[in-house]
């Protein structure tokens, strides 16, 4: 695995002023971006996978990937907390900042980046442990709380804040694996804002659940939003319709379309995407 | 050499049978394979079947038998002095005839009625191997002629051959049940035996363990007593510091390979495990006789120590390098088997790889590990070369690994190897260590067994 | 970007600490945390390869100077008088002759001057015993050359081919040396003279054991190796394989195939020794078969490798997709034939692979082989099933027992063929994996 560090991309980077003024510009929202992507390339050994994506991903928004099977949006996703890093073969280049830091500056961390970018699986993936513990696993590993009272709050709170609480408030300390595919999804959740990242990452966190509990969840990143950035990549329309802000449709590697959610809806300007929404193909 | 001529003349004969069965099934319908039941192979196969097993299984129970009926009807031609004979004495004579007879040292002088003796026998054995050939044989011919008549174009030849061919899968899946059985019986009949002579009290609490036993009555100074619980404690001491180099150092060989290991690096150690694990245990005991005894006995003598050259450390230290291998690939399978996705999940939350693998890739593997552990811990215990070769025969119950200590295993090939009568309570001891071995290994083994079973189902 | 993050906790109205301070602030601890742990993986696969060193570099150093034996250029010359008086060279009376007389009479003739008896014995014994053996081969061989006077070369005893090999130093004092300073200078003459050759150890190769470690070879022990791992494979191979195909494609799951499977499990983890006791009690004593045969020996191991060739046939049964039976079931085949003309075939590497990896298992097999008195000295190739025999790795247990110095480096020597043959058996085992692996 070699990460293209940002002294590689500064050295080749003919056009890189440009882009490093993009970096620090003002979307028209006149709000700072959380996440910035620019000419992001990725390669599995000698295929690439994603070409030149650039994205400026705004806070306290959910924003949607949507696309076919293969399009590369997961794979966009992963990029953000480096995901990557442990796929044999795997090769990132161009330039990603999350809250203006360069995630791939050497000075960074990727475990200090995975502790702000958090992320949630598409297939809920609670750690065998209590119910307790899968929340408290974040605040623990990172010396978060320093005595047991504050642990509690910070896992009563997370549970909370995930809609969990009166579900599971009887079995903390009981395995997470026992409860529902749901629940343990949002107790992921739960497990993710434990930490207070700044961004969230949801790969098609709702793709193994039935539409109860995809209710549920939806309802949750609303609220979600309020205090993070989201970005959830999603194969299903309507899901993106209702909880994004802003759209993002990857084709075959590429970024084609990149909006607000009402806009790519109703109206969207390239024709792949209008056929891709209204289910002519994918 | 005769039995082998037989048994190819009878895969001769079955190949005959074979052709024979073809030609005629085939000519049974005046060529037209197509009206045949079956394919014409099988017909030949139907008719070589009928030949060769009933001549194959009156071969082997013949030669199962004869021994014992040829000995049954010496006895009973000996004169009525020799057949009213001990037991033993009357073994120790049947012993000498048969040796004459096959012309080898005879241990007491050769009478005539001796030498009538070896003459009847031999010429019984004759009689019996020539009436064995010939009976054999005609079974065989009686098959081919048997099986050619029932071949007819609507005969089932294939349904049949399938019967038989099921029956011979069966009976093989019997065999480990057999076995199994086999190893039961023979343990526990001599066991007994044993512990006719010596009560299990004084066996299993015994703390004192000499088996010398008088092999006259009058001799002074030669009980024999047979405590056997420095023996359990030497075992338990050996294999304690065997585990205590095995387990570390195999469950952190597998973590490393699994979890960081470059599959370059993987492809380059692997084969090291796997080498390590393919030396025979009796390279292992030479290499802990030649150089890792010696050399703990030096450097304990330059500390200052006294280590006896045949200490429980040094046989306990090289018969944990031989179960590395076999902690590691356990494990290895195991830390494997943890989903993926719980690495993720962790790594996702900012874990580095060791919290991840401290926090929850261990954790979850754990019950597979302790069953593996649990596994290594029984060849530990079942391990001989090594302590055979490394470590000593006294029987001291210490707890002190610089010092010599004997095992169970060890006390098994001593009081075997070499000759011995059967009966004495020496040999029968062995076998009675033999039956706490196995039950102690088989517990071990089953609830090992069923520990890594449950914990691969739940991953699965 | 810590000025946004921190309104991050404001934000979520949680009192709790900055996550950027606190992972900023503990990240040093768990990066050392994390070096450390890795560090003791790579000293844990760090000792695995210095124990298989050190194992190697021992044997291999103690046991190739074993490849070459220390030989003495005689010249015999072969009296007819003594040998065929009556000089019809009938067989009988040249194999009876007196040919140690002949070696002794020539090591005299090089050193004309030691006349007591005490010195001419230990004269005598600076070669072999294998010399007076080796003339009268020579001369069964070709009758022709009595008469004449011949240059022969035999081996030197172990004590001088040890002192040769530099393994009993010059420099101990002479009481704690196996070879005197008298031996030492007649030793140097005979080197002036160029008599003492070292050459390749074709005895080693050749021939049985021996109490003389010069004249002591492992083709004995190789041999009963090979007839025992045929019993073996003969045994082991059709009853496993019958087990597995009964087991994967017939075997109802019910109480008595659970037990049969238990039962194969445990089977693969009793200690090998329970084994020789089950083959003492039964075959031995029960059945009454013949002591140290390896017809005994091969049952026994058979019965042992039977779990491990099971094992392996089944996953490799198992690893044939259904889809390929269904296909054959389709076109009209019986059950047997589709396990017999397309399973079998398509799992057959997979077992050929494991039965290797059991039968090397085998081949290095000691302590149930003791059980059943395969250890006797055998100082003749067996010729069948049912002869008294040895294998590989109880003469290398025999050997490591034995007090002289020369058994140490025959041992050492020993058990180098034998880890060469089990390399070849486990390299085309895996040859066996890689060339037929199939990915379905």
């Amino acid at each position: 695995m070699q990460l293209a560090n940002s002294e590689n991309a500064a050295k080749d980077g003919v056009g890189m002023p440009e882009k490093t003024g993009n970096l620090t510009t003002e979307s028209k929202a006149g709000r700072t971006p959380m996440v910035v992507a620019r000419d992001v390339d990725v390669f599995y050994g000698d295929k690439q996978a994603l070409f030149g994506i650039d994205m400026d991903i705004l806070p306290n928004e959910v924003t949607a990937l949507i696309g076919p099977s293969g399009c590369g949006k997961s794979t966009f996703l992963r990029c953000l907390n480096r995901m990557n890093d442990v796929i044999e073969g795997c090769r990132v280049e161009g330039r990603i900042s999350v809250d203006g830091q360069d995630i791939f500056d050497r000075a960074l961390d990727v475990v200090h980046l995975r502790a702000r970018v958090g992320m949630v699986f598409q297939k809920p993936n609670p750690f065998p442990k209590s119910v307790f513990d899968n929340v408290a696993y974040g605040p623990k590993i990172h010396g978060l709380s320093s005595s047991k009272d504050e642990l509690e709050e910070i896992v009563m709170t997370s549970l909370e804040k995930a809609g969990l609480i009166e579900e599971v408030k009887d079995r903390l300390h009981q395995p997470g694996t026992g409860l529902s595919g749901g629940q343990q999804q949002r107790l992921c959740i739960a497990r993710a804002i434990a930490i207070q990242p700044e961004v969230i990452l949801m790969d098609e966190p709702c793709s193994a659940l039935d539409p109860i509990a995809t209710a549920k969840i939806e309802e949750l990143i609303d609220e979600l939003r309020e205090n993070y950035t989201i970005v959830i990549v999603t194969h299903n329309m309507q899901q993106a319709a209702r909880v994004s802000q802003r759209t993002a449709f990857f084709h075959l590697g590429k970024l084609l379309e990149f909006g607000d959610t009402d806009q790519i809806f109703t109206n969207p300007s390239v024709e792949r995407t209008r056929d891709y929404i209204t289910g002519r193909f994918g | 050499m005769q039995i082998l001529v037989l048994v190819s003349t009878l895969l001769v004969l079955s190949l005959i049978g074979y052709y024979l069965g073809r030609s005629r099934a085939v000519a049974s319908v005046s060529g037209e394979a197509s009206r045949l039941h079956s394919l014409p192979g099988y017909y030949g196969l139907y008719v070589a079947l009928w030949c060769g097993v009933p001549a194959l299984i009156v071969l082997l129970a013949w030669l199962s038998l004869e021994p014992w009926i040829v000995e049954r009807l010496l006895v009973a031609s000996l004169p009525e002095s020799a057949r009213s004979l001990p037991s033993d004495r009357l073994a120790l004579l049947l012993n000498d005839i048969r040796n004459l007879a096959g012309g080898n040292i005879v241990s007491r002088d050769v009478d005539p009625e001796l030498r009538d003796a070896a003459n009847h026998y031999a010429n019984m054995r004759q009689i019996g191997t020539w009436a064995e050939i010939v009976v054999c044989l005609a079974l065989a011919v009686a098959g081919i002629a048997l099986g050619q008549r029932y071949i007819a174009p609507d005969l089932r030849a294939r349904n049949k051959v399938e019967k038989v061919v099921m029956a011979f899968l069966v009976i093989s899946s019997t065999i480990a049940i057999l076995t199994t059985i086999g190893i039961v019986f023979s343990l526990l009949f001599e066991a007994i035996r044993f512990f006719r002579l010596v009560p299990p009290s004084e066996f299993l609490f015994g703390l004192e363990w000499s088996p010398q036993t008088a092999l006259r009555a009058d001799q002074v100074g030669s009980s024999g007593s047979f405590g056997a619980v420095p023996l359990f404690a030497g075992t338990m001491l050996i294999s304690f510091i065997a585990m205590c180099v095995a387990v570390p150092v195999g469950l952190f060989a597998a973590i490393y390979m699994a979890e960081y290991a470059h599959p370059r690096f993987r492809a380059a150690v692997k084969p090291v495990l796997e080498i390590l694990a393919g030396v025979p245990t009796v390279v292992y005991g030479f290499f802990a006789a030649l150089t890792v005894a010696p050399f703990f006995r030096d450097s304990g003598g330059f500390l200052g120590l006294d280590i006896s050259s045949e200490s429980a450390l040094a046989a306990g230290v090289v018969m944990g390098i031989m179960i590395i291998p076999f902690v590691s690939s356990l494990s290895d399978d195991i830390i494997t088997a943890v989903p993926q996705s719980l690495r993720e999940g962790s790594s996702g939350l900012g874990a580095t790889r060791s919290e991840t693998i401290k926090t929850v890739v261990l954790p979850a593997a754990l019950p597979g590990i302790v069953g593996g552990v649990l596994l290594a811990v029984s060849r530990a215990i079942g391990e001989t070369m090594i302590v055979v070769m490394a470590a000593g025969l006294s029987a001291n119950l210490t707890a002190n690994p610089l010092e010599a200590v004997t095992t169970v295993t060890v006390q098994i090939v001593t009081l075997l190897v070499g000759d011995q009568e059967f009966d004495s309570a020496k040999t029968l001891a062995a076998f009675a260590l033999g039956l706490v071995l196995f039950c102690v290994t088989l517990c071990l083994n089953i609830v090992a067994l069923r520990v890594v079973q449950k914990y691969r189902e739940q991953y699965e | 970007m810590s000025d946004t993050a921190g309104t991050g906790t404001v934000k979520t109205g949680l009192p709790r600490k900055n996550i950027n301070e606190v992972v900023s602030a503990g990240i040093r601890r768990r990066y050392a945390a994390e070096r450390r742990f890795r560090a003791y993986g790579l000293a844990a696969i760090g000792f695995a390869i210095f124990a298989l060193t050190t194992l190697l570099v021992t044997i291999v150093g103690t046991g190739y100077s074993a490849f070459t034996q220390t030989m003495l250029e005689l010249e015999i010359t072969l009296y007819p008088q003594d040998i065929d008086p009556e000089g019809n060279r009938d067989p009988k009376v040249l194999s009876t002759a007196n040919y140690q007389a002949l070696v002794r009479q020539s090591l005299r003739d090089l050193f004309p001057e030691v006349t007591t008896r005490q010195e001419r014995r230990r004269l005598n014994g600076l070669v072999s015993d294998g010399a007076t053996f080796q003339v009268r081969r020579a001369v069964l061989d070709d009758p022709s050359i009595i008469g004449q006077r011949i240059s022969i070369l035999v081996p030197m005893s172990d004590d001088i081919d040890q002192f040769m090999k530099g393994h009993i130093s010059a420099e101990v004092p002479e009481s704690d040396r196996r070879v005197s300073d008298q031996e030492i200078a007649w030793l140097e003459r005979l080197q002036d003279r160029n008599l003492v050759h070292r050459t390749f150890n074709w005895t080693f190769f050749t021939s049985g054991d021996s109490r003389e470690p010069e004249l002591a070879g492992i083709w004995g022990a190789l041999v009963g190796s090979l007839l025992t791992m045929s019993v073996t494979l003969a045994l082991a191979f059709p009853l496993a394989v019958a087990t597995a195909i009964y087991l994967e494609e017939f075997a109802p799951k019910n109480r008595w195939t659970d037990l049969i499977e238990v039962n194969i499990n445990n089977l693969a983890a009793v200690p090998s020794i329970v084994f020789g006791l089950l083959g003492l009690a039964v075959f031995l004593n029960f059945f009454g078969l013949p002591r140290s045969a390896p017809l005994v020996g091969g049952m026994v191991l058979a019965l042992m490798t039977l779990p491990t060739i099971i094992i392996a046939a089944r996953a490799s049964i198992k690893a044939v997709p259904p889809w390929i039976r269904e296909a054959a079931l389709g076109l009209g085949a019986s059950r047997m034939q589709v396990v017999f003309q397309h399973t079998l075939p398509l799992a057959m590497p997979g077992i050929l692979t494991g039965t290797i990896i059991g039968m090397a298992q085998a081949l290095g097999e000691t302590a149930p082989l003791l059980m059943i008195g395969m250890i006797a000295f055998i100082v003749d190739i067996p010729q069948g099933v049912t002869d008294p025999a040895t294998v590989l790795p109880v003469q290398v247990f025999l050997w490591s027992d034995a007090p002289e110095r020369a058994f140490v480096e025959r041992t050492s020597a020993a058990i180098m063929v034998l880890l060469s043959f089990l390399i070849v058996m486990n390299a085309f085992a895996i040859y066996l994996r890689k060339r037929f692996e199939r990915r379905w």
